[in-house]
């Protein structure tokens, strides 16, 4: 009896041997701009050669501005750094969506959006948000830039077993209860760390009965609990979202693929080496009030006492963060101002996570007091988006609606906070300085933050009218 | 990668729970295209305030840094080992390490050591009272020890990382010499998954 997690594990073994980690097979390897330079550079020193590049696929995310697209760009390094990823493409024949591909995007938003991502499958990434495609049934995780010069020299990883954690979400959520609240109310009861060492399965009721956009979600912050996969088994809603994408099976080869895919859920009774269970209806929208992100509290909830912490060390870092927060404890979160709103990220970029915004903001106005943008996963979401008449009803509110790209997740380009500034943020990290030295992030669903948008703080999306 | 060499040096104490890579290095300084020369920015953003501990003299010349549970926590950014081993550090002692960054060390010739929080609490204690007190990491025999003898303790470490770190060896090199069971893999894995060539526009 084993978990799907060991299951792909072992199809993929290439080697084992006592002593030494297993060395796993790569079935799919994407690169982006800020972690290949070095791993390209390598392979160039040492002679070597880019051993599957059709089983490669590189864009560019990161550093990209959301507004502005046609060079030069105001910062020659990023410049520097897309036109390294172009000319090591070309040298090494990887496939690339380039900034002009209406396919470029997030590398996590892309990789499902263009069906490369597909249950079974070992897929790895340079990035720690990898564990997104988990949540087609992949066993994917992020890694650094040696691993990724070692995965494009051998399509191989090194790679010690890992414990398994099965986390249960039973029942239903509530309504106004995302994917984005279940996994900061995951990362909130199991800590920051909570998952280090193990790949997470997310199980049960409420698992089941989100979308895969939303799945993605959950699984995308897998990372911020420590572990560095997470994956949901594949179901007809996988098959669903796949059938017809560019890159899936079609024909026979899509009725052999869906045989298999249905065979890789965990065996009944099989062991897990811990098991968190939550119950979907205890669960309410979060935000983050502190610079981790299992820092959080409900949406009615307040701003938490130092004083309550269970340790010295709790405690000093509970006051750490609300210093650079800039918060005082008991504040109620709903009385917390925005001075800027951010919807996009490997995270909530996705076409429902636009959908639930727009549907937030109905015809509403963004608050005099707040500047909101909204950015999409990639190019195809930004259509899609379009072709529904997404756009008007952000650009109508008073939204900046922008082309796709990493964008204010990460301070890399040139959307960034000011120092001081505050923003509501569909994205993953609320470390200080995430967003720009100095800038203070709460992350929150996509309505939350469009609700907190046009209201210029913090709401109860539950009491929102949806209009 | 070079081989690791015991440390005979000062132990920078960092005593922070949840270290994330953002601190360690701001996405900002990730645009270089060079793997050195990181050094500069490590802590960027906290080395703004005087006081921070990275920015006190006593410190200066430290091979080994102390630091509170889940170290590195965050992006996968190897960016941030980097900047440790540019910046001087060659051994890393906390509770616990994130996995992507305890990885991405080994893969660089850092050695991260875990020890049991109080003992990690003592080497930190020791160094804010005494910083130029000198402490021992010894990969071969597995153990960190103040320079006086006083406090011995051995750690646990995987015996494949403990090899290429101590033989500085070249882990590409080293799957590539099992090339026949690489493209034996290949020969006999199912031809369900897609290939990233030519997908239509």
């Amino acid at each position: 009896m084993q978990t799907i997690a060991e299951k792909i594990w072992e199809q993929h073994l290439v080697r084992r041997e006592d002593g030494l980690p297993d060395l796993l097979y790569v079935d799919l390897h994407l690169v982006h701009e800020v972690t290949s330079a070095q791993a390209f550079e390598g392979l160039r020193l040492a002679g070597r050669r880019l051993r599957r590049p059709d089983r490669t696929l590189a864009t560019v995310d990161h550093n990209v501005p959301t507004l502005g697209r046609e060079l030069p760009w105001d910062d020659p390094l990023s410049v520097q750094q897309v036109e390294t990823l172009r000319a090591n493409c070309a040298e090494f024949e990887v496939p690339f969506f380039d900034i002009d591909d209406p396919r470029q995007g997030i590398v996590h938003v892309v990789g499902p959006e263009q069906g490369l991502t597909q249950p079974g499958m070992t897929l790895v990434c340079g990035d720690s948000h990898t564990s997104t495609h988990g949540a087609l049934g992949a066993l994917a995780f992020g890694i650094g830039t040696s691993e990724v010069e070692h995965v494009l020299a051998t399509q191989t990883l090194s790679q010690a077993p890992q414990r398994t954690m099965a986390i249960e979400v039973n029942g239903e959520l509530a309504p106004g209860v995302t994917a984005k609240d279940v996994i900061l109310n995951i990362i909130h009861t199991i800590g920051v760390g909570g998952g280090s060492g193990y790949v997470v399965e997310y199980r049960g009721d409420a698992i089941r009965a989100l979308s895969m956009d939303g799945r993605m979600t959950v699984c995308n912050m897998t990372i911020e609990a420590g572990a560095r996969a997470g994956l949901v088994a594949p179901d007809d809603t996988t098959f669903d979202y796949l059938e017809g994408r560019p890159s899936s099976p079609s024909g026979a080869a899509w009725e052999r693929a869906l045989d298999h895919w249905r065979c890789l859920g965990t065996d009944e009774g099989a062991h897990f080496d811990r098991v968190v269970t939550l119950e979907g209806a205890d669960l309410e929208p979060c935000v983050t009030w502190g610079t981790n992100p299992a820092q959080s509290v409900p949406v009615t909830g307040r701003v938490p006492d130092p004083g309550d912490a269970r340790s010295e060390a709790a405690r000093e870092q509970t006051e750490r963060a609300l210093r650079y927060m800039d918060l005082e404890a008991g504040t109620a979160i709903e009385d917390i101002p925005v001075d800027r709103v951010f919807i996009g990220s490997c995270t909530n970029s996705r076409l429902e996570d636009l959908r639930a915004a727009a549907s937030v903001v109905g015809g509403r106005q963004v608050a005099s007091s707040v500047r909101a943008m909204v950015v999409p996963g990639s190019g195809l979401v930004k259509a899609a988006a379009e072709a529904e008449g997404l756009d008007e009803v952000f650009r109508a509110a008073g939204f900046d609606w922008r082309d796709a790209g990493c964008s204010m997740c990460l301070g890399m380009n040139p959307d960034i906070l000011l120092p001081g500034e505050r923003c509501a943020s569909t994205s993953n990290r609320n470390f200080e300085g995430r967003q720009g030295p100095g800038g203070r992030t709460h992350l929150v669903s996509p309505e939350m933050a469009a609700a907190a948008a046009v209201a210029g703080h913090f709401v109860d999306i539950r009491d929102w009218e949806v209009s | 990668m070079r081989k690791f060499e015991p440390v005979k040096s000062k132990v920078l104490p960092l005593n922070r729970a949840d270290v994330d890579t953002d601190q360690i290095i701001p996405a900002k300084y990730l645009k270089r295209i060079e793997r050195s020369g990181f050094g500069e920015f490590l802590f960027d953003d906290w080395r703004k305030d005087p006081d921070f501990i990275l920015n006190s003299s006593a410190f200066v010349g430290a091979g080994i840094l102390a630091a509170g549970a889940n170290f590195g926590c965050g992006s996968s950014r190897e960016h941030a080992p980097w900047a440790l081993e540019d910046h001087g550090f060659r051994a890393l002692i906390a509770p616990s390490f994130a996995d992507i960054f305890r990885n991405n060390c080994a893969k660089i010739g850092l050695l991260t050591i875990t020890l049991a929080p109080e003992d990690v609490d003592f080497l930190m204690a020791r160094a804010e009272e005494l910083p130029e007190a000198e402490t021992i990491v010894d990969l071969e025999s597995q153990t960190v020890a103040t320079a006086d003898g006083s406090f011995v303790r051995s750690f646990e470490i995987d015996p494949a990382v403990k090899r290429n770190l101590l033989e500085g060896l070249d882990a590409i090199g080293l799957t590539l010499e099992q090339e026949d069971d690489i493209a034996a893999f290949e020969e006999r894995r199912p031809d369900l998954y897609p290939s990233t060539e030519g997908s239509p526009a």
